[in-house]
């Protein structure tokens, strides 16, 4: 198999996560598009280490993996903190920043 | 100690440097008042003997003594060195600085010993501070230094005017002090440095054999030596500069004995002294130093004769003499001028701190609350008199022989108009004097002047009559008490409570007294003084010189005698025969409202009208600018929605955007 397919398949991982992250209400569900975003990265630097046969790309993805898992701990965290005081969690309530 | 010049000079110079840093650094010893002012006093002590070593070795040297470190190196060499140039003019100035500057912190003592204790520390920071910065410009070896030194004897005039902070006069007086001789420090400076780059050097030994070997250009020479007198006219109180230093009279009175009589205004007469060889090569400038000079001491004698205020007639007798001292250097034979400095620092300071002890005793500055004092500080009337003799130029005492060696040098440079009117300022100087002397010394003591005392001692059971010496409280006393003297002229006490002053007072003016009789006697009878003083050609004066300077002398003060003891002439047909001139010098011929205007109309015009740009053209386009900035805000705040969901299509325009751009055009 060529390269094509996992980027492909990467890049349909990625819009399905930018889909997510676009289209729900619910914080959690931004959280989980975003963590496909991040998995669709890592598809794409495995698949090309592999082609190139450059050890980095391996690297790199252990890395990101590392990231994506204390990304996820710090925003559901977040989104604790954020239901107890605002008792909501939905994205289009929580919009202290409009101007 | 190693008997070299320049290590006895240097010594004397950092001694009072240490008491300075000592006073301001070690908080505690400040804050305790007298410790802190005997630390002072024995710095100063310790630095004039170092300093009279330092010159019975000098004035027999044969060569200066050039001790120098090198200081703002550039460029592999040294612009400006930092250290002494010790030779016989400076070793006898730093003499007299450290004499006048240890008497005056003795008697200072005595003089404020009811200051609280933090004041009297800061005033005795001050004074170390002034010793060093004073001693400092009289051994400078290059204009650099000098003019540093300048400037701190500038700050500490400032700061001691102003010691007496909390009086809104005495913070004027410091302020107009400090703004007029800064006037003419900026010419100074303008002109140091315009001379460095004539000459490529600050060093005045270096400047001095260019001088003399004629390598200086003299082209554009004369506006460098204006620019220096602009300076010296600054510090020394020289028409129309002068109205700085009446008003000076306001800081406590051994400050003006030290400050603004011995030392600090004479800085600007040394300057041109130390600097003659370059004088001597511009003669028209050194005709508007006479011109200016002569004028001066005229103005400031004519002044003089119509203050009531004991200190302000002394101030103007400072500045009638500096115009004395300038003319002589205006003539050519600077060694005049500074002969006279010498003697004049002697006699003025004595003459200040006689007045000190008589405002001490009587609580008030104006003569007509004085009179009759010589019965009851008969030591005090002694020195004054001496001092005032001095200063009239009475042969035997100290201002004669300087004083004639002036008018010889006038007369010798062919200035007749300033010859003459230096004359006849030597019979108003004495007629002022002894003005002074029969109205605070002889004749009645006035009611006034009892209910004073009386007064004084009602309101410090504890003290006596000198509890309110000098300071607000004297001031406001006072006033209060002319009111009562007013309402209740049945208070009034016969019991004589002026009395002399402490020994720590008297000390200094018998030094100062002896020093001044010394110097006259041995002068007088050419016991050689003046030529171990220096080491001036012999002016070949007139025969008839002597005796008519004497009888102008000897005429004024026999109409001061005739006016205010023997009451044969009455003083006020004597004021009525002279009625304009005296109108005119009470309102001190307007020079201080030509000041006024100027400041009024010309600065605060300036200021006006350069507020107006700021407010209205400034301002004006700022505001518009900053008004603009809201309103985009106003209409681009709509963007900000504040929902993740819109940010992140915005994140993918970007995206987007950015793409194309490296598409389309790179």
């Amino acid at each position: 198999m060529g390269l094509q397919p996992y980027l492909i398949l990467s890049a349909v991982v990625f819009c399905i996560g930018l889909f997510g992250v676009t289209t729900r209400r619910n914080t959690i569900g931004i959280l989980l598009g975003i963590e496909l975003m991040m998995n669709a990265v890592n598809i794409n630097l495995v698949a090309f280490a592999r082609y190139n046969g450059v050890a980095a790309g391996m690297v790199f993805t252990v890395f990101t993996i590392c990231i994506t898992v204390t990304e996820a701990a710090l925003g559901l965290a977040i989104v604790i903190l954020l239901f107890r005081v605002r008792r909501t969690v939905m994205a289009d309530h929580l919009d202290l920043l409009k101007g | 100690m190693m008997a070299n010049s320049g290590t006895l000079a240097l010594a004397a110079w950092l001694l009072p440097a240490l008491s300075f840093l000592v006073l301001a650094i070690v908080y505690p010893l400040r804050r305790l008042g007298k410790p802190a002012a005997w630390f002072s006093i024995l710095c100063a002590g310790a630095a004039f003997a170092s300093a009279v070593m330092a010159w019975r070795i000098q004035s027999v040297a044969a060569h200066p003594v050039h001790l120098v470190w090198p200081w703002l190196p550039s460029g592999g060499k040294t612009i400006a060195d930092v250290g002494v140039l010790v030779d016989a003019q400076s070793t006898i100035m730093l003499c007299l600085v450290s004499l006048v500057s240890l008497l005056v912190q003795l008697y200072s003592v005595g003089y404020l010993h009811d200051e609280p204790a933090p004041a009297f520390g800061r005033y005795y920071a001050y004074q170390s501070l002034f010793a060093f910065s004073m001693m400092g410009l009289a051994l400078a070896p290059n204009l650099l230094q000098l003019f540093m030194c300048w400037e701190l004897v500038g700050l500490c005039s400032y700061l001691l005017i102003g010691y007496w902070y909390q009086r809104p006069a005495a913070a004027r007086a410091a302020v107009k002090a400090f703004w007029i001789t800064k006037a003419g420090d900026v010419g100074m400076l303008v002109g140091i440095v315009m001379l460095y780059r004539l000459a490529g050097t600050f060093d005045l030994t270096e400047l001095h054999s260019l001088a003399a070997t004629n390598a200086l250009p003299l082209a554009g020479l004369s506006i460098i030596t204006f620019c220096l007198y602009l300076g010296a006219m600054g510090k020394s109180a020289q028409f129309p500069f002068h109205v700085w230093l009446p008003d000076a009279m306001e800081g406590p009175t051994p400050v003006s004995a030290l400050i603004h009589a011995a030392t600090m205004v004479t800085a600007g007469v040394y300057l041109l002294v130390r600097t003659d060889w370059l004088f001597a090569l511009t003669p028209n400038v050194l005709l508007i130093v006479a011109w200016v000079g002569a004028f001066t001491a005229l103005l400031a004698a004519v002044l003089a004769c119509v203050q009531d205020d004991i200190k302000r007639v002394l101030a103007y007798s400072t500045v009638s003499q500096l115009g004395y001292m300038m003319t002589a250097i205006g003539a050519g034979v600077a060694a005049a001028g500074f002969l006279h400095l010498l003697t004049h620092g002697l006699f003025k300071a004595l003459l200040f701190l006689g007045a000190g002890s008589v405002i001490h005793a009587v609580g008030s500055n104006d003569l007509p609350n004085m009179g009759g004092l010589a019965r009851r500080m008969p030591q005090t009337a002694t020195v004054f008199i001496i001092g005032t003799l001095s200063l009239a130029g009475i042969p035997l005492f100290g201002g004669y022989l300087s004083k004639e060696e002036i008018l010889g040098a006038v007369w010798g440079a062919h200035l007749t108009g300033p010859f003459l009117l230096l004359m006849l300022v030597a019979g108003l100087t004495a007629f002022y004097m002894f003005r002074v002397v029969f109205l605070a010394f002889f004749g009645t003591p006035s009611p006034v002047a009892r209910v004073t005392h009386a007064h004084a001692a009602h309101a410090s059971h504890a003290h006596g009559a000198h509890a309110t010496t000098a300071g607000t409280a004297a001031r406001v006393a006072h006033t209060d008490m002319h009111n009562e003297a007013v309402v209740e002229g049945a208070h009034v006490n016969e019991t004589p409570h002026a009395h002399e002053p402490p020994v720590t007072m008297l000390l200094p003016l018998w030094v100062l007294a002896l020093g001044t009789m010394a110097v006259g006697v041995m002068s007088t009878l050419h016991l050689g003084v003046g030529r171990v003083l220096l080491d001036a050609p012999e002016e070949a004066a007139p025969a008839w010189l002597t005796p008519s300077a004497v009888g102008v002398a000897v005429a004024g003060i026999l109409l001061a005698w005739l006016t205010y003891q023997a009451r044969l002439i009455n003083a006020a047909s004597l004021a009525a025969a002279f009625g304009p001139i005296r109108s005119a010098a009470l309102r001190k011929f307007w020079i201080d409202d030509v000041f006024e205007g100027i400041y009024g109309v010309v600065l605060l015009g300036f200021s006006r009208i350069v507020g107006w740009i700021d407010r209205y053209l400034v301002d004006g386009v700022l505001n518009v600018l900053s008004d603009w900035t809201v309103q985009a805000g106003d209409e681009l705040r709509g963007i900000q929605t504040g929902k993740p969901q819109d940010y992140v299509y915005g994140i993918g325009a970007g995206v987007l955007v950015l793409i194309l751009l490296m598409r389309l055009v790179f």
